[in-house]
């Protein structure tokens, strides 16, 4: 460097300093907060009037809270109910999976009432601790806590909170057949795990039964019932992008991604593509994602709700190890409104009748 | 004096890009412990900056500074305080346990995390010195998890043989991973940096498969994570059973005392690093370069299969495709941290198991993101990469052959 770029590159320091100064200066200006001004804000902020005794605590799986898929729904529950029950929360992400026992430990230490933690990976760590810790609550999202397969759960004080997606995506795949123009639909999945194929497998129930009822041929691509297109990740946005391509051009016009935010990769695949729809998954994808034109419909899995729904349940009626199980009776599960002009007034009365049938047990879900 | 480094420079610039490379990690390796030192306090200072930051109190009291500066020097005082209470409670000793035993738990929740770090750094350090830039211990370390893990839920042995099985299992399946660049290293001359990266997608995605498979699945269930390992083929817990501590970090002890052994006192040990040092020389002295080079990947392979034993014989006892975590590349930090010297390496994985071990505490108790640790690791990284911006920061003096080249 040349004694004069070095004294220009001292001035630009210099100047940004300065400017960085000024601004901070400028930011610090507000007037100070008058001490009776705090108080109110509190009475005036929404529906927490009575601020409850009760700690409600989360430990996320090594996806973290921003997952865009269930961690992330969890989160927002537990942060609904902070604002709307006025309860105390705390959260933990896991960055490792060795970090699963350690921060349920810690939260029990930090005295939580109830600990939901999410996801099928934190299950034993889960029932190790509530073995350990009779006295605290919890729940558990996407699994059953029994790792000894016995039909029972493990503890005496876990909830587990699981959810029949199929029901949902059996709508969606009816619905979708009666849309698509060529006769094929498509799915993938992020990894081959049972929270995943759930959504693939009633999608496909959906399509068949509507092939049944209306002697048609809808084919679905990616899915057969017990093996099919998996991106193996469920962060990798190319992936989704390059197997929907692939679904593209073997005609199929409609793709339901079941992998988190992997699915973003398929959606701007649809997009580019101009003539195919996207079935978003977990929450409605016209409000959480910027495809919201493309978008046909979304399997709803409202973790959100379940969590809420948990903590103001085991605050006023104290807890319980009944299962919640989330279907399209309770509202757990349901599929969002479908996009303008793409489904008949008369399909969408044949969905009521059957999400009746569902509801009644008189139509199943299951692959046949 | 300057006739002499002249005549050492210009070998230097005509030298190909692979002496070169040797010549970078040599310098990083060799930094002064000084420069280590001074690069933790500069990392927690900036980290203390940042926790300062992400507090919402501080953030508020400050958009009001200059009418009433107390509120945001007070938000700032609470903010550093419970970070850093939050750290020594997590990491160090709870002071506000009741028990004895709840006191030193989080000292013993050090050195558990510390465990897998000791192995796979002493692995790396080796293959450091012996200049090999190995960024395979991720893959070594979870093709080890799998054989160990593996030897331990699928067969129902007596006590003692059952664990040494499958201890050896770790290893023998980490030794494989290394050998695979090894011997295209030394037969073919592949970079071992670009095998051993791809070697760390081949045994993810080959777990992830195996997982899928009925013999590595729960009885009753289809989900991707295998059975928990038999009682005989756990470590045992060496304080008992309210700590975690395992008696894997005794064996991370001793793979230290016996790395340090076969590094400065064995003949193999010295070869190795004559083979870092200058492979051409070492050459020319009747040394056998490729034997070496896969001698080499093959402890380091070993070891990073062993620190694989960690998890699944010692702490969450069953394998996922997840179980490495990050171990595999927090170790490339704990090696370069430790100087490549086994010493340094269980000190310096000691503080990064202390690190880790304060994340739930952070979160929980001061409501810090998780990532805030990530970040001081990442700065103790970046530091001790750049020793001149050390040096320049806290004004040390440079090391004596970096006056030479400069005189």
């Amino acid at each position: 460097m040349t004694f004069k770029g070095r004294h220009l590159m001292k001035n630009t320091i210099r100047v940004g300093a300065i400017a960085a100064v000024s601004a901070l200066a400028l930011a610090a200006c507000a007037s100070a907060p008058e001490e009776e001004a705090t108080s109110s804000a509190t009475a005036d902020a929404p529906a927490a009037a009575e601020p409850v005794d009760f700690k409600a605590c989360m430990v996320s799986d090594s996806g973290g809270f921003d997952d865009q898929s269930f961690n992330q729904s969890g989160f927002e529950g537990l942060t609904r109910a902070e604002a709307e029950l006025g309860i105390e929360i705390a959260t933990a992400e896991s960055a490792t999976e060795a970090d699963f026992a350690p921060n349920i430990e810690a939260q029990v230490a930090a005295g939580c009432d109830l600990i939901i933690t999410v996801g099928f990976l934190l299950s034993q760590a889960t029932v190790d601790a509530a073995l350990a810790n009779p006295d605290v609550h919890f729940a558990i999202i996407d699994d059953l806590a029994d790792n000894d397969f016995d039909g029972e759960i493990d503890a005496p004080n876990i909830k587990p909170i699981t959810f029949e997606t199929d029901e949902a995506s059996f709508l969606a795949g009816y619905a979708a057949s009666s849309a698509t123009g060529t006769g094929t639909l498509s799915t993938f999945g992020g990894m081959n795990i049972p929270s995943v194929t759930i959504f693939m497998s009633g999608f496909l129930a959906g399509a068949n039964y509507y092939n049944d009822t209306n002697s048609a041929d809808v084919k679905v691509l990616g899915w057969d019932g017990t093996d099919g297109q998996f991106t193996g990740d469920f962060s990798d946005q190319t992936k989704g992008k390059n197997v929907t391509e692939e679904f593209l051009s073997q005609g199929a016009d409609v793709v339901m991604p079941v992998a988190g935010p992997v699915g973003l990769g398929a959606a701007s695949a649809v997009q580019s593509a101009g003539d195919a729809w996207l079935i978003g998954v977990d929450s409605d994808w016209t409000l959480t994602t910027d495809y919201a034109d493309i978008i046909f419909t979304s399997v709803l899995k409202n973790i959100g709700n379940s969590v809420f729904d948990t903590i103001s349940e085991t605050i006023d009626a104290g807890f319980s190890t009944e299962p919640y199980v989330g279907t399209l009776e309770n509202e757990g599960v349901g599929v969002a409104d479908f996009a303008e002009g793409t489904v008949d007034d008369a399909v969408l009365t044949e969905l009521e009748t059957i999400k009746a049938g569902i509801i009644d047990g008189s139509i199943s879900v299951d692959l046949s | 004096m300057s006739a002499d480094s002249q005549t050492t420079d210009r070998p230097d610039e005509e030298a190909p890009a692979e002496d070169r490379w040797r010549r970078a990690l040599r310098e990083i390796v060799e930094s002064s412990s000084m420069v280590v030192f001074m690069a933790i306090v500069a990392s927690m200072i900036i980290g203390g900056v940042l926790i300062i930051f992400a507090d919402e109190a501080v953030r508020e009291s400050a958009a009001y500074f200059f009418s009433r500066p107390g509120d945001t020097f007070s938000a700032i005082g609470a903010a550093l305080g419970s970070a850093y209470s939050a750290m020594f409670n997590g990491a160090v000793l709870n002071l506000e346990a009741s028990s004895f035993a709840g006191v030193i738990k989080p000292l013993t929740q050090t050195l558990t995390m510390a465990t897998p770090l000791i192995f796979a750094g002493l692995g790396l350090g080796i293959g450091f010195r012996a200049g090999l830039f190995n960024i395979g211990a991720q893959g070594q370390l979870l093709m080890g998890a799998t054989l160990g893990a593996y030897i331990g839920f699928a067969f129902d042995l007596p006590w003692g043989i059952h664990l040494l099985l499958a201890v050896i299992g770790c290893a023998v399946g980490g030794a494989i991973w290394g050998f695979i660049p090894g011997i295209l290293k030394a037969k073919r001359g592949a970079h071992e940096v670009i095998v051993t990266i791809m070697l760390n997608y081949v045994a993810l995605y080959l777990v992830a498969w195996l997982l899928s498979l009925d013999a590595f699945q729960r009885e009753g269930s289809d989900n991707p994570i295998s059975p928990i390992v038999a009682e005989t083929a756990q470590y045992p817990q060496i304080l008992g059973v309210q700590f975690n501590l395992h008696l894997g970090f005794l064996l991370a002890l001793a793979c230290a005392w016996g790395a340090w052994w076969l590094m400065e006192r064995s003949t193999i040990g010295f070869r190795l690093r004559a083979v870092g040092a200058n492979p051409s020389a070492a050459r020319t002295a009747g040394m056998s370069i490729s034997t070496a080079t896969i001698l080499t990947m093959v402890i380091a392979g070993g070891l990073a299969g062993l620190a694989g034993s960690a998890p699944v014989l010692g702490t969450q006892k069953f394998l996922t495709d997840a179980t490495a975590g990050s171990l595999g590349f927090d170790a490339i930090t704990v090696a370069l941290l430790g100087r490549s010297r086994p010493l340094g390496i269980v000190l310096a994985a000691i503080l990064f198991g202390g690190l880790q071990a304060s994340g739930p505490s952070l979160q929980v108790n001061a409501g810090l993101p998780v990532d805030i640790v990530v970040v001081i690791q990442a700065l103790i990284v970046l530091f001790i990469a750049a020793p001149p911006l050390v040096r320049a920061l806290f004004r040390l003096p440079a090391p004596a052959h970096e006056k030479e080249v400069a005189a």
